[in-house]
């Protein structure tokens, strides 16, 4: 395991790039960060700014405006990063498929690590999501998404499974 | 519950909206006790604006664009906090001249909802004071508005 | 010539119903001009609904804010209900005012924690989410889910509440007087907050009216409005509560009167629970369809007044949906407030309405070079509204909250 891989086992820490959500994946994530949960005893800390982060928490749709921003903030994220996608939008789309400001699922333009499905997924789901997320990068299973040599992910037919749903 | 206002009678409030806005009323019709809906000419939404506000000291709650058959419908509706009663106005619009006076200018509050109608609908506002893109993208196409019955999403 | 900076705040924002891109032009210090801009999180809400049955649509809409996952479905049925003339039953009506007063301790715990946050005060946070998390709970045993509650139908609502599950909302509400308290004690004694927010961000009386603001933004202005007392709805005539109002309008007043709104809410749900012992009978009146006609549904969420206007045309649809939230008529404000404020206290200004609070955790970051104009990140921001705290502290020796809990 390089040195750069083996940091994202450790403290982690997380970018909260919220799309068009509902907030309620928000709410709990800064949920699993408060005392009830505390993820911040395992060094897990939200961050303000993407260039200090490891994980990228992404939640919601993402809507015409909102992921052409997403875009341009996913490209100052420093490599390696893991993504995760919070909530059933970002994976499928939901019941927002159909509207006239949908455009494409996240997993489009982005590599997507994880997803924790729910609506909205529990702190437990989340915590859970976090220990098989590292013990896929400590046994090699898991090579985070951004360190994959093709640009594209059209070809990969475990996205495609997730976001056509 | 401290209300403790005096304040019209929401029995009365219909008779006298009539009273007093009586040659501009187009038709009035009450639903229940709580809820008056009064259809105008479009040339009156500025003075209907004036009298919920000036007279009647009405908060101005939002405003309801429709693509009907007919044409446009642009209900406004003022909450009369006082007496419990909600008062619609209500303008009609044709198709093909979608036009209305703005009552931003006199109600900030409606500034955004009219910039909404605008993007969505395609109701021209004339007079707003900053009409732009409020919800949808900038680049979003011109000319089309998602909330009009004849709008098909592009492949 | 002072360099014009602009400072934006936004557009990822995530704890709100509607996310805002807040652009600050700044002269030095003090705010100049205020632009605001939305649409990051437009999803099509109205016109979805049109594509969906009266029933699927309270799901629809409960999913507009995963904060305010009661009031936009109330609303929302209150309108379908009031189009149709449908009748609700006794006992579903304080079982709706019970989810919604629970909710709003929530909303307003979550809302005051994340000022304290703003503010450099992680205490307040983290003790202000540690008891949030006793509401979710009670929430989780009698609807189901911690959030996206899934109770109100037209009708009625779509669970009841068995009678073995009050006695521990009973124990909840006894339970969060004493934090509550603690948390009023920490805002109104505590002279570094008073520092940092009294005379901030004032908003006029008359400026709230003029702007149409709701909820606890327009009742710290000394504007007495509360739909749940105007425009009577599910069971608040039927109970004894206050509404609480604030003189001056300043952040300051805006948190007290969060404050004293919890307080409220737990009259509120005491006194629900005695009546539910004593009311029995069905939680719905199962309507088949909904009679052609328009109706129009209001709820006080916590933010203010949400409002929701269906026409039906006798199908099983909706004709028109229109939705209205509260931070739509509140965040527009923020153009009186923030102007000529200093950026070490915009944030908290902007967050005071509650409009969305995490923003500022994501915001983009660009740089301008052509105009030379330099942006702050939100790190900054935050950094700048805790270094004021700081020196605070430094200037008058005063010190930070102490939380004394006796639990």
């Amino acid at each position: 395991m390089s040195n750069a891989i083996n940091a994202l086992t450790r403290s982690l820490n997380v970018f909260h790039l919220a799309g068009s959500a509902c907030n309620n994946c928000d709410i709990e994530i800064l949920d699993a960060l408060t005392p009830k949960y505390d993820l911040e005893r395992f060094g897990i800390t939200l961050v303000g700014s993407i260039r200090h982060a490891d994980v990228l928490l992404m939640s919601g749709i993402f809507n015409r405006k909102a992921a052409i921003r997403a875009q341009e903030l996913i490209a100052q994220a420093p490599k390696p990063y893991l993504v995760i996608a919070i909530g059933g939008c970002p994976a499928t789309g939901l019941m927002w498929r159909d509207s006239y400001n949908w455009e494409r699922p996240p997993g489009d333009f982005v590599k997507i690590d994880a997803f924790v499905p729910g609506c909205p997924p529990k702190p437990e789901a989340m915590i859970s999501a976090v220990v098989k997320v590292i013990e896929g990068l400590r046994s090699g299973e898991l090579v985070p998404g951004c360190l994959h040599t093709s640009d594209t992910v059209a070809g990969d037919p475990a996205l495609e499974t997730a976001g056509g749903s | 519950m401290n209300k403790q206002k005096d304040s019209i009678d929401k029995a009365d409030i219909a008779a006298s909206l009539q009273a007093q806005f009586n040659e501009f009323i187009l038709a009035i019709y009450s639903k229940g006790e709580r809820r008056i809906y009064i259809d105008i000419a479009p040339q009156t939404v500025i003075r209907a604006t004036r009298l919920m506000l000036n007279e009647y000291g009405a908060r101005f709650q939002i405003a309801t664009g429709v693509d009907t058959s007919d044409g446009f419908e642009v209900m406004y509706h003022w909450a009369m906090d006082e007496s419990d009663c909600v008062v619609t106005f209500r303008v009609v619009l044709p198709h093909e001249a979608a036009q209305v006076e703005s009552i931003a200018l006199i109600c900030p509050a409606a500034e955004w909802i009219e910039r909404e109608m605008w993007e969505l609908l395609g109701i021209e506002f004339k007079g707003h004071p900053d009409m732009r893109h409020l919800l949808l993208a900038d680049e979003w196409p011109e000319g089309k508005f998602p909330m009009r019955r004849d709008y098909e999403a592009t492949p | 010539m002072t360099k014009r900076t602009i400072v934006p705040i936004g557009p990822y924002h995530a704890l709100q119903e509607e996310p805002e891109f807040f652009k600050l032009h700044v002269e030095g210090e003090k705010v100049v001009h205020l632009d605001i801009e939305l649409g990051y999180n437009h999803r099509g809400i109205e016109k979805l609904s049109e594509s969906k049955t009266f029933e699927e649509t309270v799901f629809l809409v409960e999913r507009i804010c995963g904060i305010c996952s009661t009031s936009h479905p109330l609303a929302c049925v209150q309108a379908a209900e009031d189009a149709g003339d449908i009748p609700v039953p006794e006992r579903a009506l304080f079982i709706r005012s019970m989810v919604g007063e629970l909710e709003r301790i929530h909303s307003h715990l979550l809302w005051l924690g994340l000022a304290g946050h703003f503010l450099g005060f992680n205490t307040i946070w983290m003790w202000a989410w540690r008891f949030r998390e006793d509401v979710l709970n009670i929430l989780e045993l009698i609807t189901g889910n911690r959030n996206h509650y899934g109770m109100m139908k037209p009708g009625g609502v779509r669970r009841d509440i068995k009678h073995t599950d009050l006695p521990a909302i009973a124990s909840l509400s006894e339970g969060l007087k004493d934090p509550i308290k603690m948390f009023r004690d920490a805002v109104v004694q505590d002279p570094l907050i008073h520092a940092r927010t009294k005379g901030v961000g004032i908003l006029t009386r008359e400026m709230a009216i003029a702007y149409g603001a709701l909820g606890p933004t327009a009742r710290a202005s000394n504007y007495a409005i509360d739909v749940r007392r105007d425009h009577p709805h599910a069971a608040y005539d039927k109970v004894d509560w206050d509404v609480v109002t604030c003189e001056n309008g300043d952040v300051f007043d805006k948190a007290v009167v969060r404050i004293l709104e919890m307080f409220e809410s737990i009259r509120i749900i005491e006194q629900c629970i005695e009546q539910l012992k004593k009311i029995g009978g069905p939680v719905d009146s199962d309507p088949k369809f909904v009679a052609a006609g328009e109706g129009i549904g209001h709820y006080e969420a916590p933010r203010g007044e949400v409002f929701h206007y269906i026409r039906s045309d006798g199908s099983n649809r909706p004709i028109r949906h229109k939705v209205r939230a509260p931070s739509f008529m509140n965040v527009p404000t923020n153009r009186e407030t923030v102007i000529g404020a200093t950026v070490a206290d915009a944030t908290i200004i902007l967050a005071a309405v509650d409009p969305c609070y995490c923003c500022t955790e994501r915001m983009a970051v660009a740089v301008d070079s052509s105009s030379g104009e330099r942006m702050l990140d939100a790190r900054d921001l935050i950094r700048l509204s805790c270094e004021k705290t700081d020196r605070l502290v430094a200037d008058s020796g005063l010190q930070g909250p102490s939380l004394p809990i006796e639990r």
